[in-house]
């Protein structure tokens, strides 16, 4: 945690309630986001216990598995969750932009126009935590090779036809959503906790009730009071008052409430008694909808927050990444590939994480750029500064044939960088990028002047407006401001397959 | 899997045994378990859960009659599942698990030594199952040296020493193999997913089989010392307790393998695997931590003579505590003891850095004081402000 954050987490102790961390959205929210809240099975691995989802926050649906031992009813709740899910999955396939670019062929070295598909908007999953992402890979990882009735050797236990499509489509999401930046499978809790800082850690920040407590405490109440009821407040039945967002139910809900109501429906179903099974199935259901709904209720609530933040500059281009790896999963489905493979082989593995990592960077540097408080985690650690511009002057290299323009920038800050004279910085929120060295300082006054050496044009004086003027507000950096970019349009050959490259 | 209660009855009570037993009062003795010991070595500077867990209280009922009750609850379907995994591993005289082993830590030319599984007396009392275990592993040991077989000990019960106290252990199962070597084999039910676990779970799975290879050093060294010569590596010097963490100490104590052997379900299904679990670091860690514990008897010096916390809950708070954040995930008591530092102020209960961050401004209230004019956080507070003002 940076100090920053840390100031915030002590003024939130203080004011009873979550302090500001960012002053723009960092994340893409869509206008149709679609809501998951997934349940496990506690015990078994990937077993699907229960969920609430969809994009209407007034209707949801409830899907439950009445004995989550039975194979056959956690592929029929697969089966539902793929006739709820792939719908809205595959309705943002069919509008697309047509991109056009200039390839050489290979052999004939002509050129050629080709033409691509961008989709003009991607599916957008929110799931209450990062457990919920987990859960969801793991109904990809455990579905997308099943064999289906259609197949011709179907196998002992054929799964319903479109379960394996939905298991790719979920591994899909689910490996996109470790690249950093990428929104299509959003995690809340993360998320939010980007965005607010609370007087509680970041592991109990993990918990969606207590974390929207400090956010957003009820009325006359303070966010610890809130976050503890949250945590562990229990009726008169020993139920906490505010159900737990899963993927893992509460031990006491499990063994009070649900293991008797499964025993009853066993019972029911051993003899073979079918309105009463149905009846049994239906207690169930009412059960898990009651810890489900509190959950669904405060998903959309934090959905709402994020909305209330104006979205940072750069979250329109990295939601094209997004585009793009929605477009190329939507292309390999459409071309018949077969399901990703269990393990990624050496080179795959090592692209996903060089991608990883270059997003990383990329969403670090865009963030500072966007929003003024992470740009302040530059200049308290020292690799920026910020202040008014107190003089310009006008010089010239004349090294050269022709002069080019060099200007003397002198700006006055409170920020101490870790930068000597000769040392390079670059411009941010200017005009264009642009580079400068220190040309001396006066470190007493908090005077650095500064010798521009890019960013004017290619006349002997300076472009109009590229020189910042007298008075005016400047930030300069000391690492450099553009993380190296994957081209608008990449090769799918070259394209990671988190980015939607081919299956290798 | 082995949190069992049992009344230690059935030794004379030491002086310090006797005061642990009155300040735990009439309540029933939890043993001390190999995760306790874990979580214990996690969190070293907390007096309050070193004299809590070596009187054997029991720290969630504690927490309960303290108004803070701990949610560390176990779903009854996932102790089914766990409870279904191990016994199908032990049918049998340990069928599944034997035949696991033999494909995983034997060599393939010993493909035909038998196997021994002693009856351990798993019903007995602590004390009769230890020296009973103590037995099954000389017996073993001699068994392995002469080539006739390889041992499976399955639910063994170890003593070890800790802050001054002894504390009975219950590794799932050790393996005596044919040559000599000795594993510690842990089983759990969490899977192993397409070749790796969740490293949270491993990580604790690790840290408790290194309190078990601690113990069974302890135990090996005592039979060392016990023993005669013949079970002896020539030049031994009997018990080990050599400076670097590293080495591996010298005697019947050297048997005992630092690698670990994990057994968990595979994938999605029942079906059991191995994995090997180094547990270097996990040894080294426990083991400087079980040293630097501080005496019990120090310790309860701070509560009075007549403390009984079955009756006067409240009497615990006159212990230190060292509440951060982590103690969420690993003790019971966590909620009261965080009511106690938020009460305080403290900056640990932000994160488990803050404290290192703000150096010596120890409480929230010195800390947003120093966000003034001049002082240590004036800079930040500024920037801060800045930046939203915008
Ligand atoms: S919760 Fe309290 S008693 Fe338990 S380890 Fe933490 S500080 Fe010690």
């Amino acid at each position: 945690m940076s100090l920053l954050t840390t100031l915030a987490r002590l003024e939130a102790v203080r004011a009873g309630v979550a302090q500001p961390l960012a002053t723009v959205r960092h994340r893409h929210v869509s206008e149709r986001p679609f809501a998951l809240v997934p349940l496990a099975a506690a015990g078994e691995t990937g077993a699907p216990l229960a969920m609430l989802l969809g994009s209407d926050r007034e209707h949801p649906r409830l899907l439950t598995v009445p004995q989550p031992l039975d194979r056959d009813l956690r592929f029929a709740f697969l089966a539902r969750l793929g006739d709820e899910l792939l719908p809205y999955l595959e309705s943002f396939g069919g509008d697309v932009e047509l991109l056009e670019r200039n390839v050489k062929d290979p052999e004939s070295g002509e050129k050629t126009v080709e033409v691509r598909e961008l989709c003009a908007d991607a599916p957008q999953l929110i799931v209450p935590n990062p457990g919920g992402v987990e859960l969801l890979g793991l109904f990809g990882r455990s579905t997308r090779f099943r064999r289906t009735a259609e197949d011709p050797d179907p196998g002992p236990y054929p799964a319903p036809a479109r379960v394996p499509l939905l298991g790719r489509w979920l591994t899909h999401l689910s490996e996109r959503a470790n690249v950093p930046g990428s929104s299509m499978l959003l995690p809340l809790t993360s998320t939010l906790a980007r965005h607010w800082a609370t007087g509680q850690s970041s592991l109990e920040d993990a918990h969606l009730g207590a974390l929207l407590a400090w956010i957003a405490p009820p009325e006359g109440s303070r966010g610890e009071q809130a976050a503890s009821r949250a945590e562990n407040g229990r009726d008169e039945r020993g139920q906490l008052l505010v159900p737990p967002a899963g993927p893992a139910t509460d031990p006491d809900f499990d063994s009070l409430l649900l293991a008797p109501a499964v025993t009853r429906y066993d019972a029911a179903r051993s003899a073979q008694d079918e309105p009463l099974t149905r009846a049994r199935a239906e207690e169930i259901e009412a059960l898990l909808r009651s810890v489900l709904l509190p959950v669904w209720h405060q998903v959309w609530q934090g959905i709402d927050l994020l909305r209330e933040l104006p979205p940072a500059a750069h979250v329109v281009e990295r939601w094209e990444g997004d585009r793009w790896s929605y477009t190329g999963h939507r292309d390999r489905v459409a071309a018949g590939e077969p399901p990703q493979p269990l393990h990624d082989d050496a080179v795959t593995a090592a692209r996903k994480l060089a991608q990883r990592e270059r997003e990383q960077v990329r969403v670090d540097l865009e963030e500072a750029l966007d929003d003024p408080l992470a740009m302040a985690e530059h200049r308290l650690a020292g690799q920026a500064f910020a202040g008014e511009v107190v003089e310009v002057q006008p010089d010239y290299d004349t090294s050269g044939r022709s002069p080019k323009p060099r200007p003397l920038v002198t700006v006055r800050t409170e920020d101490r960088p870790h930068l000597d004279p000769g040392g390079e910085v670059h411009r941010a929120g200017g005009p264009s990028t642009q580079r400068a060295e220190l040309a001396w300082l006066d470190a007493e006054a908090g005077l650095l002047t500064l010798r521009l050496l890019s960013g004017m044009g290619r006349k002997k004086e300076p472009e109009p407006g590229s020189v910042p003027e007298q008075g005016e507000q400047v930030c300069f950096t000391l690492f450099e401001l553009s993380a190296r970019q994957s081209a608008p349009l990449p090769d799918p050959e070259d394209t990671p397959w988190t980015h939607g490259g081919p299956p290798q | 899997m082995n949190h069992s209660t049992h009344p230690r009855v059935d030794q004379p009570l030491t002086p310090l045994e006797a005061r642990l037993a009155a300040l735990r009062g009439d309540a029933a003795a939890r043993s001390m378990d190999a995760r306790a010991l874990a979580a214990l070595a996690a969190n070293p500077g907390c007096d309050r859960r070193a004299v809590l867990d070596a009187a054997g209280v029991d720290k969630a009922s504690l927490a309960a009659r303290l108004g803070s009750p701990a949610a560390f609850g176990q779903s009854p379907f996932a102790i089914t599942r766990g409870l279904v995994f191990e016994r199908r591993l032990r049918a049998d005289r340990c069928a599944e698990l034997v035949a696991l082993l033999r494909s995983e830590l034997l060599p393939e030319a010993s493909a035909q030594t038998p196997v021994e599984v002693p009856d351990l007396l798993p019903s007995e009392g602590p004390a009769v199952r230890a020296a009973r275990t103590r037995v099954a592993l000389s017996e073993a040991a001699a068994a392995a040296s002469a080539g006739r077989a390889w041992t499976l000990l399955d639910r063994p019960l170890l003593r070890l020493d800790v802050a001054g106290s002894s504390v009975s252990l219950e590794p799932d199962a050790i393996v005596v193999g044919p040559d000599g070597r000795w594993t510690v084999v842990e089983i759990k039910s969490f899977p192993i997913l397409d070749g790796s676990a969740d490293p949270t779970k491993v990580g604790a799975a690790a840290r408790q089989a290194a309190v078990y290879v601690l113990a069974l050093r302890a135990t090996a060294s005592a039979l060392d010392a016990a023993a005669p010569s013949a079970v002896r590596p020539a030049g031994a010097s009997g018990a080990g307790k050599p400076g670097s963490p590293y080495v591996e100490p010298e005697g019947l104590a050297g048997a005992v393998r630092t690698t670990g052997l994990l057994v968990c379900p595979r994938d999605f299904s029942n079906v059991a695997v191995a994995a090997p679990l180094d547990l270097r670091k996990q040894l080294a860690v426990t083991r400087r931590q079980l040293v630097r514990m501080t005496r019990i008897e120090t310790l309860l010096a701070a509560l009075p003579e007549t403390a009984r916390l079955d009756e006067a809950p409240e009497a615990v708070d006159a212990l230190a505590h060292a509440y951060t954040p982590d103690c969420l995930a690993a003790c019971e008591l966590s909620f009261h003891c965080r009511t106690q530092a938020r009460a305080a102020g403290a900056v640990e209960t932000l994160g488990r850095g803050v404290r290192g961050e703000l150096g010596s401004l120890t409480t929230v209230e010195a800390a947003l004081a120093a966000t003034g004019e001049g002082e240590a956080l004036a800079r930040a507070a500024r920037l801060r402000e800045e930046a939203l003002a915008r």
